[in-house]
């Protein structure tokens, strides 16, 4: 009878050293890897083949020169953050972490992020304009390597056979784009769905217009508004601007349901896929003749967190370093046909590919989206993206941007 | 676990108290064996996170809060600032019409397909096979083709529309006033499989005597449907709406997928406010409040369901 019990007691041992293990598992990697001391990992959004290859071959350079080992672990873009955050809270930070820019002021102000200059890394030889992308409340937290902005795509068959000239001002832009829609064609294409994308694409209008991210229900800013509105009932947008991502506006104008479209460098890789397609780009069209095109800066900083271990620090450091070095830089904006950061390889890389020649000079008096409002970004975001898909769809700019500064203030 | 119990009773009298204790401690010992691992799991899966959601929405909890640990309370600093948010009622109220039209469309669907099949005739095994396909699509997947096909210019409905002479401009996720019902109508093409599968279960399960009994008396097939199949089939029904609710009433992958809550916020629910909440404004004190609020209402709905179950197991 008792060998009978002893098997049974033994059986329910069994589930009982099950669930002690997996406690003891999930204890242990609560409490952190044990890190390896040559090998150093980078938290990057480098999920596309392409971009995860590019990385890989200039981390694997980089830490041959300084005798580690760089490993990238690479989640989607909008889980960056979170990622890093639940890093912080186990204390399982990466040595180096790279965030969008408009993402950094928020780690920063947490207290996550070290100050790059006193891991050695200069800023001499990049454009001020570029240091303060990096940086937050004056500390210099974010080394770039590439930066993007927007543009003004246009197919250049379409145009010619119009004969018509590049927009340069609203007037001609409305123009051009009534003029270039035909049957199931629309004379231009952007983004104002309910993500980043859309805020991005409407901050030139914004801006170039003297308003402001400070005050959303300014009259600059209405006009912006009311000048997409306009274009949306020419016909010159499609209805459906209001649900497009980046990546499907440039699927319309691929496919010709656009002639002209606003978008970044990141998708000329892609454009380049069609051989029967011949693009042009241009400087995004001002609001009255000589004023100035106000772009968003976009793009990511490698930034280094505060991991408490100094020793470490200072090589990551040296690898972002590394990473952002001339070199390094030029053949990564070659890959990914964005502008080099540093002054002097933007120079080198506009001799090599003088077709985005205007998207370097827009990428010159570029802003950034956080400057003015740092880690209160993401709520002013938000509001402005729900105002401008309410304007687009019916109500009155003027009152769809006061509730979203109201929404925008109330939030703190 | 009857037969320990045979064997200690009968043992107890001849081998004297201690030998008799040790044993039913034993017993006792192995009992809460099998029972702690699942407690154990409902604490550290279930309690722990619930606890601490509830716990978290009466603080003042942000990115710094993962650095320094710390997370001041705040009272219901974050309920009322939710609270105050026109934002909230409106996804309340989305939420609210979201999931009625989606159970009501899914389960109409479901039980009429689950009727058919019943019938015998060729082809029934692999038709009812290919209606299970948008069960097994991922959700995400099933949102990013029913955006390409709802597309107001480019999208194959409007095309088909146009073709059928119907109008074909109908923008099904870029006007405010549409964006809601095309997001109820693809949650009801996602959730007919299910409806259906239970409720062929549940069908095949209602003796056929009572249908022949029925077709005796000269039933009609409505007074048949309404006076046997529906009243069997009750506990089935039951299962099939709760749980349906609770996989509605949370719904966040889809409608990111399809609209991002969007246009104009016409899309937002409780599900999506928690994530923009959390995870976009990294305000997560206020992301918690809207959680609870959802575990709230998921919690009223799961009495009612553990309640008809007990009384059908009487």
């Amino acid at each position: 009878m008792s060998k009978r019990f002893n098997r049974r007691s033994r059986k329910a041992v069994i589930p009982l050293a099950v669930v002690g293990a997996l406690l003891a598992g999930a204890a242990l990697t609560g409490c952190g890897r044990q890190r390896d001391g040559s090998v150093y990992t980078v938290l990057n959004s480098s999920t596309d083949e392409t971009y995860h290859r590019w990385d890989a071959e200039a981390m694997a350079r980089c830490g041959e020169r300084l005798g580690v080992t760089v490993e990238q672990q690479s989640v989607p873009a909008a889980q960056v953050m979170t990622k890093a955050l639940r890093m912080a809270s186990s204390k399982s930070l990466p040595d180096i972490v790279q965030f969008d820019a408009s993402e950094m002021p928020v780690f920063a102000e947490a207290g996550g992020l070290t100050d790059l200059r006193t891991l050695g890394l200069d800023t001499d030889g990049v454009p001020r304009g570029i240091v303060n992308f990096g940086s937050y409340r004056g500390t210099y937290y974010g080394a770039a390597r590439t930066v993007n902005t927007l543009a003004l795509f246009y197919n250049k068959d379409l145009l010619g056979q119009a004969g018509l000239e590049v927009p340069t001002t609203w007037a001609e832009l409305r123009e051009t784009a009534r003029k270039l829609t035909r049957g199931k064609r629309y004379g231009l294409a952007l983004s104002a769905g309910g993500a980043e994308d859309g805020v991005f694409q409407f901050t030139p209008f914004m801006w170039s217009n003297g308003g402001d991210e400070t005050r959303l229900d300014g009259p600059r800013v209405v006009e912006a508004l009311d000048y997409w509105k306009s274009l949306l009932k020419d016909g010159s947008l499609s209805k459906s601007t209001v649900g497009w991502t980046q990546a499907d506006v440039n699927d319309q104008f691929m496919a010709g349901n656009a002639a002209m479209m606003i978008n970044g460098p990141w998708q000329v890789e892609t454009l380049n896929t069609e051989k029967s397609l011949h693009w042009g780009i241009a400087r995004i069209p001002v609001p009255k003749p000589g004023a100035e095109s106000v772009a968003p800066l976009g793009g990511a900083v490698l930034t280094v967190p505060d991991t408490g271990d100094e020793r470490r620090e200072r090589m990551a450091g040296k690898i972002v370093g590394c990473l952002t070095s001339e070199r390094e830089q030029l053949t990564y904006a070659r890959n990914s046909w964005m502008v080099p950061a540093n002054g002097k390889a933007a120079a080198v890389w506009r001799g090599q590919v003088p077709q985005l020649d205007a998207l370097a000079d827009q990428v010159a008096t570029a802003r950034s989206r956080t400057a003015r409002l740092g880690a209160g970004w993401p709520a002013v975001s938000l509001a402005l993206q729900s105002a401008f898909q309410a304007a687009l769809t019916g109500q009155s700019s003027q009152a769809a941007l006061q509730r979203a500064q109201q929404r925008a203030t109330s939030g703190n | 676990m009857t037969t320990p119990t045979v064997t200690a009773r009968g043992a107890a009298p001849t081998a004297g108290v201690p030998a008799a204790a040790r044993p039913r401690y034993r017993r006792r010992l192995a009992q809460w064996g099998f029972v702690a691992p699942a407690v154990l799991f409902m604490l550290l899966f279930f309690g722990y996170p619930l606890v601490r959601n509830v716990v978290m929405s009466f603080q003042h909890y942000t990115p710094k809060t993962f650095f320094t640990g710390e997370a001041p309370l705040n009272g219901f600093d974050n309920w009322s600032a939710v609270f105050r948010d026109a934002l909230f009622g409106k996804a309340l109220w989305h939420t609210l019409v979201f999931t009625a039209g989606s159970l009501l469309g899914q389960f109409c669907a479901g039980l009429a397909l689950a009727v058919f099949f019943t019938r015998r005739f060729p082809l029934n095994g692999v038709l009812r096979s290919l209606i299970l396909l948008p069960w097994l699509v991922p959700m995400v997947v099933s949102g990013i083709v029913w955006r390409r096909i709802l597309d107001q210019d480019t999208g194959v409905l409007n095309s088909f529309l146009d073709a059928i002479g119907l109008d074909g401009h109908t923008p099904w996720l870029t006007s405010p006033h549409m964006a809601l019902l095309s997001v109820i109508l693809v949650n009801i093409w996602i959730g007919i499989p299910f409806n259906m599968v239970i409720l062929y279960g549940g069908l095949q399960e209602v003796p056929r005597e009572l249908y022949e009994a029925a077709a005796l008396d000269g039933a009609s097939a409505w007074r048949t449907f309404r006076s046997i199949t529906l009243p069997t089939l009750r506990p089935v029904i039951t299962v099939v709406l709760v749980l349906g609710f609770m996989s509605t009433v949370k719904i966040l992958d889809l409608i990111l997928a399809l609209t991002d809550g969007g246009p104009a916020d016409a899309t937002q629910t409780l599900g999506t406010l928690t994530y923009q909440n959390s995870f976009v404004r990294l305000d997560f004190g206020a992301g918690a409040v809207v959680g609870n609020v959802l575990i709230l209402i998921s919690a009223v709905f799961a009495v009612f369901y553990l309640r008809a179950n007990r009384t059908e197991g009487k």
